[in-house]
């Protein structure tokens, strides 16, 4: 027998996972200072098209978020594939905009008030009927500042 | 009684709770990507007083519910819009707009100040081609904007900076150039060629 060999020489040393929880609550932290938390839960498709002459919204200014795109799957039986419109997070009819962006408005500062942006955010497969609606909705309601939320990408993909 | 050390505490579960506290951040949050295309929608007025404008100074575009481009009532394919609109903005038919590179084709628009385009569409027309048409618009006017920019930025201290860079710096906290002169070059900038974009609305 050597001299040399080891006792129980079948045995792998193991791993050293001591630095695992660091590397994780890296992680953590990555996540929890890059994103921000889920606002209203998506009822519908929101695929959002490309677009290339995008603008930052501007976070200092409030902003109120119209969605609209056909139900995903597990709603289409109760509502059909037609494109919808959602509010919070309920669907809505078209004719509750005005009702919700007056909410919308008491929510906020009133020094704040004239500077609401309405940011839509309407599924690409949608069609312009009902964004159509909206937007004549939106200037019923004197909520004239809108920005159509798009992906990046160049347009000529959609 | 003799004095024990304190036995270390067995941090070895500790990676499984920073594993539970980022798989619930990772399903609760999202990244956010809020950008987009920023319009005006036009109020609703009482009277309607019908404005004359002559023909040769309106753009029109058209998008059909099969999502065909309609442009100055010819078939146009979404790639060359960006060009078209350009041309029709920059034309400078009257000769009073001295920075215009366009043909000064008396037939197109008199300068960009009275050139309008207008666009619109039907209810089948798909989101994705709007977007995309109102996209390739906002492109027109960015791509004559820049290229004004280019021209007078140097001379006004601005080197190497398009319009859309300078309206970005503008907004940026961290900027540290002169802030009164780059919104006076912006401001300029926006009078030589104003976005006069017109939507159609059916009522």
């Amino acid at each position: 027998m050597s001299k040399f060999k080891n006792k129980k020489d079948d045995a792998l040393p193991a791993v050293n996972t001591a630095s695992l929880p660091d590397i994780v609550f890296m992680l953590l932290f990555f996540f929890m200072v890059v994103t921000v938390m889920r606002e209203d839960t998506l009822l519908i498709e929101n695929k959002l098209p490309l677009a290339d002459q995008v603008e930052k919204l501007e976070k200092k200014y409030p902003i109120s978020y119209i969605y609209a795109g056909s139900p995903t799957a597990s709603f289409q039986e109760r509502y059909g594939k037609e494109a919808r419109l959602q509010l919070n997070d309920k669907f809505a009819e078209i004719g509750e905009i005005e009702s919700f962006i007056n909410a919308e408005r008491l929510a906020i500062r009133e020094e704040l008030r004239d500077y609401l942006t309405v940011s839509l955010k309407v599924d690409s497969e949608a069609n312009m009927g009902i964004v159509g609606d909206i937007k004549q909705e939106l200037r019923e309601a004197n909520a004239l500042k809108i920005n159509y939320a798009t992906g990046s990408g160049s347009a000529l993909d959609n | 009684m003799a004095k024990r050390s304190a036995p270390e505490v067995n941090a070895g579960s500790m990676a499984d709770i920073a594993f539970l506290l980022l798989i619930f951040f990772l399903v609760t949050t999202t990244i956010p990507k809020d950008s987009g295309i920023n319009r005006k929608l036009p109020p609703i007025e009482e009277n309607d007083e019908d404005v004359i404008i002559k023909q040769k100074n309106i753009f029109t575009v058209l998008i059909n519910g099969k999502d065909q481009l309609l442009v100055e009532d010819e078939l146009m394919e979404l790639k060359d819009l960006r060009a078209a609109a350009i041309e029709f903005l920059d034309n400078g038919g009257d000769g009073s707009c001295d920075y215009c590179n366009g043909k000064k084709d008396p037939a197109s628009s008199d300068n960009p100040d009275k050139a309008i385009i207008s666009l619109k569409n039907e209810r089948e027309t798909s989101y994705k081609q709007y977007i995309s048409v109102q996209n390739e618009l906002v492109a027109a006017y960015n791509e004559l904007r820049n290229r004004r920019a280019k021209l007078i930025g140097p001379r006004r201290g601005f080197p190497d900076m398009d319009f859309v860079k300078m309206e970005e710096n503008f907004k940026d906290a961290k900027f540290t150039g002169n802030r009164e002169k780059l919104k006076e070059i912006i401001e300029e900038i926006r009078t030589e060629y104003p976005e006069k974009l017109s939507e159609v609305y059916t009522k």
